[in-house]
């Protein structure tokens, strides 16, 4: 462990380029500067929330390449070489919400909306690897992040209600496409 | 709360990694996966004036099995190795452990030899290499060392490892074809740190144990092993776990009491883990799912 240092060093500023959402955003901040602060205060993405700064809560969740990291346990710098998803990448507009979002809203699955954006975030990775989980399994996807008004029943559920949404959807971009392929029968649709 | 300032390096070797940490002595800290340290630092424990970023060292992510040992570089992630399907086929031990180490987004960033490193004796992965007699690889100024586990924890955050040293790599020594192993732990959340926990490895020749070994989490000072043979050996592999290794479990722990438990609890658990362990251990295993042993327990 270092001990604490009596000539600390002047603070260094680095010009910080990252891919948020598929956009590349530069600012210029801190090497200390945690990424769920860089997300807040330099790019204004305020939907990445901090609670407990410490990895416990999940509230900071993002995706780095695809995968959910804590963005309060990695530094701005660290994150340049990745592709960083955050709430907003995953869905920003009310009248076409994600699955996730739209089984929270149909499952009551948040109450005030704190920790909503790191389940989202968590929940949206996990349905990639496993797109049909159990309800114990849900439990156990969700394990990680805290909902301090202990809405955990209505999150599982909605875990289950958007493999549900995602299914129907994929179904659906299957059906328009056999019917812009102009055979309703089936024929010649198929994806395999 | 914040960390405090310091001066970031992005070395690209491991060459140059050292040279910095050579330079900035006892002031600087090595950066991998972050999911230990940010929070340190964050809370002000600690207020190294420099941070050696490895994530951008070429060749520190591999795994590498060979006949004896699995080894992983210092920028293999927990889920890397986890999801890593012949380190877990010639070390079931590793994903039976790896799945009770945090959450899936600290098992994301956060590396196991970092974990190791960083000597927490709630750590799973340290008390999984000490277990299988495992080696630290180091590099310093002066060249490469290897450090046996056994000879590389001093204390809770408390290593042997020089200041100006990096780890480069770990080795887990792979047990014999028939030795089974198990891993059990005990948390108020799963994924948070264990009030308990245990790695067994156990040998088993004709229906008889001739050999038992436990590694214990968050109830040592350091990660240390427990020798169960004398208790155990000659035991029927299928008749219920003596009390003997309960009663040795009891007495070669040492655990501190907090405000989620009593010190008298977590020995208790401990206990109480290692026998089920033990007896998950030697339950045949399908072959087909090597770490179907694994198991995380909630002790009411």
């Amino acid at each position: 462990m270092s001990e604490q240092t009596t000539d600390t060093p002047p603070e260094q500023l680095l010009r910080i380029s990252l891919r948020v959402n598929g956009v590349t955003r530069t600012a210029s901040a801190p090497a200390r500067r945690l990424l769920s602060d860089f997300l807040r205060h330099d790019l204004g993405l305020t939907g990445t929330h901090v609670g407990c700064e410490h990895g416990v809560c999940g509230a900071c969740t993002v995706l780095v390449d695809g995968q959910p990291v804590r963005a309060c346990l990695m530094f701005a710098v660290s994150a340049q070489r990745h592709e960083v998803t955050t709430i907003e990448g995953i869905g920003n507009d009310p009248e076409n919400l994600s699955p996730v979002q739209q089984a929270f809203t149909e499952c009551h699955a948040l109450q005030c909306g704190f920790c909503t954006p790191g389940f989202v975030t968590t929940i949206t990775a996990y349905l990639e690897d496993n797109p049909d989980p159990t309800p114990e399994q849900a439990r156990e996807a969700i394990s990680g992040n805290l909902c301090r008004c202990t809405g955990y029943q209505n999150i599982v559920s909605a875990v289950c209600r958007a493999a549900e949404i995602r299914r129907d959807r994929s179904d659906r971009t299957e059906i328009d496409q056999l019917v812009d392929l102009g055979t309703p029968d089936g024929e010649g649709g198929s994806r395999a | 709360m914040k960390p405090g300032p310091f001066v970031h390096h992005a070395p690209t070797t491991v060459d140059e990694a050292v040279a910095v940490l050579g330079e900035v002595g006892h002031d600087g800290k090595v950066l991998a996966g972050g999911q230990s340290l940010i929070p340190v630092l964050s809370m002000r424990l600690a207020t190294p004036g420099h941070l050696v970023d490895i994530n951008g060292v070429a060749g520190l992510d591999a795994v590498h099995v060979t006949d004896t040992a699995v080894r992983i570089g210092a920028l293999v992630r927990h889920a890397g190795l986890e999801q890593h399907d012949e380190a877990a086929t010639a070390l079931p031990l590793l994903r039976q452990a790896l799945r009770n180490v945090a959450h899936p987004a600290i098992r994301n960033r956060g590396t196991t030899v970092g974990s190791i490193a960083h000597a927490d004796p709630a750590g799973e992965m340290p008390s999984v290499l000490v277990l299988t007699d495992g080696v630290l690889e180091a590099v310093g100024p002066g060249g490469r060392r290897e450090i046996a586990a056994t000879d590389f924890f001093l204390g809770p955050l408390e290593t042997t490892l020089a200041e100006d040293e990096l780890v480069e790599a770990v080795r887990f020594t792979r047990f014999a074809p028939a030795t089974r192993t198990a891993f059990l732990e005990s948390s108020r959340r799963h994924g948070d740190y264990a009030l308990a926990g245990v790695a067994v490895a156990v040998d088993v020749a004709d229906g008889v144990v001739v050999g038992a070994r436990a590694g214990f989490v968050s109830v040592t000072p350091v990660p240390s092993v427990l020798d169960l043979t004398p208790v155990l050996g000659g035991w029927d592999a299928g008749a219920p776990v003596p009390d003997e290794v309960t009663d040795a479990v009891r007495e070669f722990v040492d655990p501190e009491g907090d405000i989620h438990a009593t010190a008298d609890y977590r020995r208790m658990l401990a206990a109480e883990l290692t026998r089920r362990a033990l007896a998950t251990a030697t339950q045949p295993t399908p072959a087909a799912d090597p770490a179907s042993t694994t198991a995380h327990e909630s002790v009411a």
